[in-house]
């Protein structure tokens, strides 16, 4: 069985505290992983300059290489991982087994997760609006209009206190290495695999070993993370987000809320966007801030309700390894049966209507896991408490609200697509600032353009623009 | 019998089958005075009635206490705190300590000088050579309602010292993280460890303290800040408790930032585990050898801990097996029959320093485990 021990700058460091990955469904160990407390990582956050310093011997232009060469390792070698070698296919399965997703998405977030490397240099380029990465690395330097620029590193090293589930969302922090920033991660108890594989293809191409420390353990080692990084990121709920709001040492990432949005001048042509909408929800089994949580329409709201209803209602569970399987496990049943138990309070309210209540139970609760069935919910108003609903499973909220209240009434969005060509609603939506990321034109949610920051840019976050003026010294008279 | 059974030395096998009659012995002598009019707390002697046995006849050896109910802590929570004071010790100045109480009403303990009692037994197991008598103390933890400022202090006086005292408060403690007031909670931290730190910095010779787990990493932490270290403040030795342990910890804590193991000229450092009902535990001497292995031994006869099976809590597990952790406290002052703790580990053999049941391994209750707020201070 595969043990995976903490990186300390490199180093692996073989820990007395063993915990066990189990199978979802079976509740059998498949992997087993040592943790550490947080002193352990507070001792060795006093050491994050030399992971810096190992990277910058390096030129941005080495570390892209390396990326891109890391990004395919990634996607198709055989890896060192842990006190094993570990192939793709094993990969998949590890990732499917712990989180519950099923396989062909553990493929999917791979192939994006590599996606995202491989093009590093063309993100980086668009992240930084074609600045010169030396610069990054001198901290200043000439742009080309006369002027100096700087931009200083706030940090030597990343933080990033990983979600236990969501292999997506590893793209976010990639950017890091080639920005010359060692990177800190704390692993989800879950979904170790990427934090590990990632790791091992970067030093595996080259990458400097010491830029790196991997640190699985309890909140006492995420805590730390976060206090003795001057900048992390952390995936967690919306009390998580909240609780870090405001402060500029964190990005705390948590629910999308992402959100159709139908203008009055094309929704008596919903059937048009319907395979668009099915997408956005049901797509990673509804398990991610990019997937629609609601879709907003002044009109032909229970048609578009019943319609998705009927595509993604009938949704049933299948095996891990079945390439048609669409929902992942809660491999925590008590979440399933308390996001259910919510999601009939939510029914409750007059005025909202569970449009897939025909196609049989929703949850279907297992000896070790559970599951939730996809369900769409028709809101006669935006006043309804489920119009500002997400889940961890494929569900939505189609909510009728006239248009023009609709950019006021829509609250936190990461990502809004409209569906209009009306000027004035596109220039609304470009404008409001609840929205993150904003689609005009039918794109799915769930498609991001990696060109494109992300909640926010990460170039922004580890890099401050300041001024640096340069004189020349005085010589002196008897030089 | 088990094979650990049967692997426990023949002299070791004979001082536990002495210490099991002295703690018969002490179990019938504590619940005769808790159970006689005139000695015993208003609280027993109510509670005599409802029981369906006669305790002054019907316990006849320590295995009778599990004819009692469970304990249940809730009794411990309002007041008036007066009964619980046995007749026997009316009129004894009494103090109380306190345990929980971060919203709603606290657990409260009445104690006469059990705290006293209880620590200069503990004194007996620090070896002189790491807590040289006559220095002097840090106590680096809760102190206000809790027993431990007491305690430590007097551990201190009994062995000569004076003891230098930071406060912290574990009710704030826990309101911050509920709260998420996380850069707050970082910084009252910092405010006890900068206290702590000038203490140690301005003098006053202190060899020895106390410090919980994670205060004393921080001390640790800041102390190197600082371009020193507990070694170079002048700190010999060290006893930890008041939240979870680990062989993990204890390593770490040795190899990196109480400068290696003591043979090798590190400072000593010993867990401890208890609470305000049972008093302190120690553990057996903590190695690399043995892997770091964390086995705590009740102070017998004044207090027993248990591994019980936790379909039966009545039913002891065999060495070497987990189970759930049950206290009883047999003192003059306070009587708990059986208290199931918030703890699981595995039962420990006895040995020739504590020839009765340990208990190692001691984590949060899996039950209860994803309730509880630990090691938060």
């Amino acid at each position: 069985m595969i043990t995976l021990q903490p990186l300390r700058w490199g180093k692996p460091y073989e820990s007395m505290e063993i915990k066990d990955v189990v199978h979802f469904d079976t509740g059998e160990p498949i992997a087993k992983f040592g943790s550490v407390g947080g002193g352990i990582v507070a001792r060795d956050m006093k050491q994050a300059h030399k992971a810096r310093a190992a990277l910058l011997k390096h030129s941005t232009d080495e570390l892209i290489a390396m990326s891109k060469k890391a990004a395919e390792l990634f996607e198709t070698a055989e890896l060192p991982v842990g006190d094993s070698m570990q192939s793709v296919d094993q990969f998949v399965h590890q990732q499917s087994a712990s989180t519950g997703l099923p396989e062909h998405m553990c493929r999917s977030n791979l192939k994006k997760n590599s996606f995202v490397l491989s093009h590093i240099d063309e993100i980086l380029d668009c992240l930084t609006r074609g600045l010169d990465l030396d610069i990054l690395s001198k901290g200043y330097g000439e742009e080309g209009r006369g002027v100096i620029v700087s931009y200083q590193a706030q940090t030597p090293v990343l933080g990033a206190i990983l979600p236990n589930n969501s292999p997506g969302v590893h793209t976010l922090w990639l950017p890091a290495i080639p920005l010359q920033i060692g990177l800190a991660l704390k692993p989800g108890s879950q979904e170790p695999w990427t934090p590990y594989r990632m790791v091992s293809a970067f030093i595996q191409a080259g990458v400097p070993a010491e830029a790196f420390g991997l640190y699985p353990g309890g909140h006492d080692a995420g805590g730390a993370i976060m206090t003795k990084t001057p900048r992390s990121m952390i995936f967690g709920s919306a009390e998580t987000v909240a609780q870090h709001a405001g402060n500029p040492r964190v990005q705390a990432h948590g629910p999308g809320w992402s959100k159709i949005l139908i203008g009055d001048d094309v929704v008596d042509d919903w059937e048009l966007y319907l395979d668009m909408m099915v997408e956005s929800v049901l797509s990673n089994s509804g398990r991610s801030c990019i997937n629609c949580s609601g879709i907003w329409a002044s009109r032909h709201t229970r048609e578009i309700a019943a319609a998705i209803a009927k595509r993604i209602g009938p949704v049933d569970v299948l095996p891990p390894t079945d390439d048609n399987a669409q929902l992942a496990a809660f491999t925590v049943p008590a979440m399933a049966t308390g996001t259910h138990a919510m999601v009939q309070q939510d029914l409750a309210e007059s005025g909202v209507t569970d449009m897939t209540a025909e196609y049989g139970d929703k949850l279907i609760e297992r000896e070790h896991c559970a599951y939730l069935r996809p369900m769409v919910v028709h809101a006669d108003s935006p006043d309804r408490g489920v119009a500002m609903k997400e889940y961890m499973f494929p569900f939505v909220s189609v909510v009728e609200c006239p248009q023009a209240e609709m950019l006021r009434r829509i609250g936190p969005t990461l990502v809004g697509t409209v569906l209009t060509r009306d000027p004035e609603l596109v220039a609304a939506a470009g404008a409001c600032v609840d929205i993150d990321r904003v689609n005009i034109g039918p794109i799915p949610t769930n498609r991001l353009n990696w060109l494109q920051p992300h909640e926010g840019n990460i170039i922004d976050f580890l890099f401050r623009s300041r001024a640096y003026q340069v004189a020349d010294l005085p010589v002196a008279a008897n030089a | 019998m088990s094979a650990a059974q049967s692997s426990i030395p023949e002299d070791v096998a004979k001082s536990a089958s002495d210490a099991r009659d002295r703690l018969n012995e002490h179990t019938l002598k504590i619940v005769h005075w808790h159970f006689s009019e005139d000695t015993g707390s208003p609280f027993w002697l109510e509670k005599k009635s409802e029981l369906g046995f006669a305790p002054l006849k019907d316990v006849k050896s320590f295995d009778d206490l599990k004819k009692f109910p469970h304990f249940e802590d809730e009794w411990l929570r309002g007041g008036p705190i007066q009964r619980w004071i046995p007749k026997g010790h009316a009129g004894k100045p009494v103090y109380v300590f306190e345990t929980g109480g971060t919203t709603g009403i606290p657990k409260s303990r009445m104690v006469i000088e059990d705290h006293w009692k209880d620590y200069e037994l503990f004194s007996d197991t620090l070896p002189d050579e790491h807590f040289p008598r006559g220095s002097n103390w840090l106590m680096l933890g809760p102190s206000g309602p809790r027993r431990l400022r007491l305690a430590v202090e007097h551990l201190a006086q009994h062995r000569g010292g004076i003891c230098f005292c930071i406060d912290l408060d574990p009710r704030w403690v826990v309101k911050l993280i509920k709260k998420g007031w996380m850069e707050h909670l970082e910084e009252y931290k910092k405010h006890c460890i900068d206290q702590a730190v000038t203490v140690l910095t301005a003098g006053h010779d202190i060899k020895c303290m106390f410090a919980t787990p994670k205060l004393l990493e921080s001390l640790g932490e800041a102390l190197e800040d600082r371009g020193t270290s507990l070694q170079e403040v002048g700190i010999k030795g060290i006893f930890s408790g008041g939240t979870e342990f680990t062989p993990q910890w204890t390593r770490f804590c040795v190899e990196e930032l109480l400068g290696g193991p003591v043979e090798e000229g590190g400072v000593y450092m010993t867990p401890t585990y208890g609470n305000t009902l049972m008093g302190l535990a120690c553990s057996k001497p903590v190695t690399a050898a043995d892997g770091y292995k964390i086995s705590y031994y009740a102070p017998q006869p004044r207090a027993v801990t248990e591994v019980v099976s936790f379909d039966d809590y009545n039913q002891v597990v065999g060495f070497g097996e987990t189970g759930r952790v049950k206290l009883y406290t047999l003192t003059d002052e306070f009587f708990v029959p059986g208290f199931m703790e918030r703890d699981e580990g595995e039962r420990e053999a006895p040995f020739d320093m504590y020839p009765w049941d340990g208990v190692s391994g001691v984590r949060p209750f899996h039950e209860l485990a994803s309730a509880t707020t630990v090691g938060v201070y």
